[in-house]
This record gives C-alpha cells, sequence and structure tokens, in this order.
C-alpha cells in the first residue's frame, strides 16, 4: 500500500501537547471505534486476513487507546465482522496503548512492531497470546500494490 | 577451505509479506518454517502453510533466490511422524535445503531424501569441527550454523578443519545462546523451543502496567521491572533481572542484540559462508530494515574490503530495531575462552 508514500514522509516520533489529550477525553468515543471498525471489515472484504487468525479473535474485546489525543476505540469480533463496542469493558482483552505516531509508524510499515514495543513507544496490556496473534496477522497481510502516486515521488525529490 | 567472497545473506521470514521483503530487499537466502512445532519459531499467527510455502518458493526462485526450510526442534516421543512428515514436505516442494537439528531426524532425511541439502542447525549445538564433521562424515551435512558461544578465531578455527560451509549469526536477539541445550523456558513455563517450538510461549507472559513502570511475568514469575521510558526486551528468564547476593542485576545475560557489521571483514577473510539474520517472529518491516541494511554493507565489502568501514547510517537503522536498544559483538570478540 504505502512504499511510495512511506519513502516520501517518513513519520517522525512526536507527542502531541497535553491539552490535546485533555479535550479528546471529553470528546465521544464512539466514531473512533466506528471508523476504526469499518476500516477493519473493509481489510476483511478484501480477504486480506486469515480465516484460522480471525477465528481466535471471536468475541474477544480489543482497545486501542491513542493516548495523547486521548482517543480510544474499543470493538469486538463476532460472526465474521469486527464490531464497536460502544460501553467499554472493564478489563478488555486486549488493549495496544500508544501515542499517535506510534501508531501512524505502524499503519505505514514504517517501523517494527516489536522495535515500537522495546522502545516503550508501544504497549500491550491483557492477553499477550491474543495480542500475538493479532501482531502476527497484521504484519502478514500482503497490501495491493497501488500504481506509483507521481505526484509523492515529485515532492520527494523537491525537498 | 579458505574463500574470500563475501558471505551469502540468509534472512528470516515468519510470513510471505516478510519473505518478499527480504528477497526485494536483497536477501540471498530467505528461512522459513511450518505453522506447528516442527520449528524454533512456532507462534501463534506465524509461519507458513503449504499454499504460502509453495507462493514464497515460487516467489524467490522467480527472483534467482534460495529457500531453506527449518525444521529445527526435535520430534516429540509418539510423534515423530509429524516431523518425518515435515521432511518429506520440504523435499516435495522443492525448497533449497532444510536446516535440521535431530540426529534421529538428519538419519531419516539422509536416507528417504538423499538429494535434499542438509543444513545443521544451530539448535543441533555442534561448537566444534569435529561434531561438524560428524554430521557430514555420517548424514551428508552440507552446511552448519554454529551458536553464538564462539569468538572468531575459534569460528575460524572449524572453517579450518572442516569441508562443510559454515555459517553464523550476523544480526537479531542474543539469548543465553546454550541453543539446543536451553531448558530455562522449560524451568519456567514446561515449554521450551526444543518441544513446543517456542521460548517463553505467549501465553505464560504478562506485561503489568501500574504508574511509573511496567513488569514482567512469565507463568507467575518476576522476570523484570522497567521504569517508564527505559528499553524493554523479550519476557525470558535468561534476560530478566534478579537478586543475586543481595543485588538486583541481569544475572545471566542482557537484553542485547548481535551486530557484526564491524568485523564483515575478519568474517569474509576466514570464509564464513553465510550470516545470518535472527527474526522470523518480527515484521517484514524489521525485515526490510535489516536485510537492506546489511545488503549495502556487504556489498560494499564485495568492492573493497581494505578500506571497509561501517557506516554510522548502517549501524543508526540497526540500532533502532535492536532488542535492548544496544547491539554488540556477542561472543566474537570475546578474550576469554
Amino acid at each position: 500500500m504505502s512504499e511510495s508514500i512511506r519513502k516520501s514522509f517518513g513519520i517522525p516520533r512526536f507527542k502531541l501537547p497535553a491539552f490535546v489529550c485533555a479535550v479528546g477525553k471529553r470528546l465521544p468515543q464512539w466514531p473512533h471505534a466506528v471508523l476504526l471498525t469499518t476500516g477493519l471489515n473493509a481489510v476483511l472484504k478484501m480477504k486480506l486476513l486469515p480465516e484460522d487468525s480471525l477465528a481466535l479473535l471471536e468475541g474477544r474485546s480489543f482497545l486501542v487507546d491513542v493516548l495523547d489525543t486521548g482517543g480510544r476505540a474499543c470493538f469486538t469480533y463476532r460472526d465474521g465482522l469486527f464490531r464497536p463496542l460502544f460501553s467499554l469493558p472493564d478489563v478488555p482483552d486486549l488493549t495496544f496503548g500508544a501515542n499517535l505516531s506510534a501508531f501512524l509508524q505502524l499503519a505505514l510499515r514504517q517501523e517494527d512492531p516489536d522495535t515500537l514495543f522495546f522502545n516503550r513507544d508501544l504497549s500491550i496490556e491483557g492477553d499477550t497470546e491474543l495480542g500475538l496473534v493479532v501482531k502476527n496477522m497484521l504484519d502478514a497481510v500482503e497490501w495491493p500494490k497501488l500504481p506509483a502516486l507521481p505526484v509523492f515521488h515529485r515532492q520527494a525529490v523537491d525537498h | 577451505m579458505l574463500h574470500e567472497k563475501s558471505p551469502e545473506l540468509v534472512c528470516p521470514a515468519g510470513s510471505l509479506a516478510a519473505l518478499r521483503a527480504a528477497v526485494d530487499n536483497g536477501a540471498d537466502a530467505v528461512y522459513f518454517g511450518y505453522k506447528n512445532d516442527t520449528n524454533a519459531r512456532n507462534f501463534a499467527g506465524l509461519n507458513f502453510d503449504h499454499k504460502a510455502m509453495v507462493e514464497g518458493i515460487r516467489y524467490a526462485h522467480t527472483h534467482g533466490k534460495q529457500v531453506l526450510m527449518a525444521i529445527n526442534t526435535f520430534p516429540q516421543p509418539g510423534r515423530e511422524a509429524d516431523w518425518r512428515r515435515a521432511v518429506d514436505g520440504a523435499a516435495d516442494l522443492g525448497v533449497d535445503a532444510v536446516i535440521l537439528a535431530d540426529i534421529g531426524l538428519l538419519d531419516y532425511a539422509r536416507k528417504r531424501h538423499p538429494d535434499l541439502r542438509l543444513h545443521l542447525s544451530v539448535q543441533g549445538s555442534a561448537t566444534s569441527y569435529e561434531a561438524v564433521n560428524f554430521a557430514h562424515r555420517e548424514f551428508g551435512v552440507r552446511r552448519a550454523v554454529l551458536p553464538r558461544v564462539l569468538t572468531l578465531a575459534q569460528v575460524e578455527l572449524v572453517i579450518r578443519n572442516t569441508p562443510v560451509e559454515i555459517e553464523v549469526f550476523g544480526f537479531g536477539s542474543l539469548c543465553v545462546m546454550n541453543e539446543g541445550r536451553c531448558w530455562l523456558s522449560s524451568y519456567a513455563t514446561g515449554e521450551s523451543p526444543n518441544t513446543v517450538g517456542a521460548c517463553s510461549p505467549a501465553k505464560y507472559v504478562k506485561w503489568e502496567k501500574s504508574p511509573g513502570q511496567m513488569s514482567t511475568r512469565l507463568n507467575g514469575i518476576l522476570i523484570d521491572r522497567y521504569g517508564d521510558g527505559e528499553a524493554a526486551g523479550y519476557p525470558t528468564l535468561c534476560k530478566g533481572r534478579f537478586e543475586v547476593g543481595g543485588e538486583i542485576y541481569y544475572a545471566m545475560e542482557e537484553p542485547t542484540s548481535l551486530n557484526v557489521l564491524e568485523i564483515l571483514p575478519e568474517i569474509a577473510r576466514i570464509g564464513v559462508s553465510a550470516i545470518k539474520v535472527e527474526g522470523r517472529q518480527r515484521s517484514p518491516t524489521y525485515v526490510a530494515q535489516v536485510t537492506r541494511t546489511l545488503r549495502a554493507a556487504l556489498d560494499e565489502l564485495s568492492r573493497d574490503a581494505d578500506h571497509f568501514k561501517a557506516r554510522p547510517a548502517w549501524q543508526a537503522e540497526l540500532g533502532k530495531v535492536s532488542e535492548g536498544v544496544q547491539a554488540t559483538l556477542g561472543a566474537y570478540n570475546r578474550p576469554w575462552r
């Protein structure tokens, strides 16, 4: 997906100022979960996630906690779909916590999850084995190759 | 047998995406394993099913690269057939070599598939040329991967006294490196790489966060406590901090990564045939970063070995992905034996 984009726009390690989190925490959280599950379901539809790993997610609760934006997305996987959870479970089965920059670096495959974990930029709490299933499942995704985007290349040369 | 050509670069693949990353970034060979306990990286969601193997081999071979299959755990009593099936599968798939540790399995492979190229896994724990030559004489082993306990001088001694190609580790996480003989994980959990194909299996691991610190437990045993911002490592007993004689410290091994960039010219000079990158459990991103860096270094080495110098940018790239965020030469440069 992102090779051409990634080369041009490296995501630096950053942390948003504290007021972003203070405001973010007061905003409704459900849109994050709706957005994230919509994205995950699109990936599902493209058959990019292996069935055997998906089966291990059935009925488990996941929390993605973006520490510096105060945004949290809670969801589950049930009957073949990722579904938002509108009320947070007391203890989700698995929680990924990181600042926005680390999540972006992961999403664009700029950094390796273990690297971020060693550097304490990513935390995993809850069922560690479930965390490994999710990590390995996302690592194994082969994004369809997008055509090279000349606009990005040009910008890269300009800089 | 000394051959002063640049060593081959052997890179890890825990998924098809990682295999492609290795091939695309300059690996000469990739190694992978089945999605089961016949290999020592048997983690949930990792490794290859038959279909992925077929595609992976096709991709690598199309690009002129080799594929090695790791079947490097020890057959468990009553289930020997599973390991034999894995060897048969490797032969059917047409991999370029299998990496085996168990003597019985080496014997089976040799007799059943005489044309299948055999590599002795690091888990086979051959540290002397006598051991390597035994594997050569008895099973026709063509390459041996040396455990990470030898100094460079000892590696050279092995190479000078064997017709078998020698592969050494070039980059990746270090452990206590009692490879193929380590039971620390079993001590804590009842399971180890030799038996289930995983060191410190994830189901026994708990990361507990509390204000200002993170604790790691393996089957309830406190392995380590990290302050906020302090680099973390894999949750293995050998890399834990324990109280010994009233002091708390890394009693066995610190979380570190091996990095041989600095001594690449020496490694080539003594005739090492291949250097291996550890990390089938890591992402395609890691594989791409490490492969690309070592490829650049090896290319520079073959252009001008006399003036080779590890570039700061390479060191920075490898340093970044290191466990414990420190890289060492491991045993290669230890003065003691």
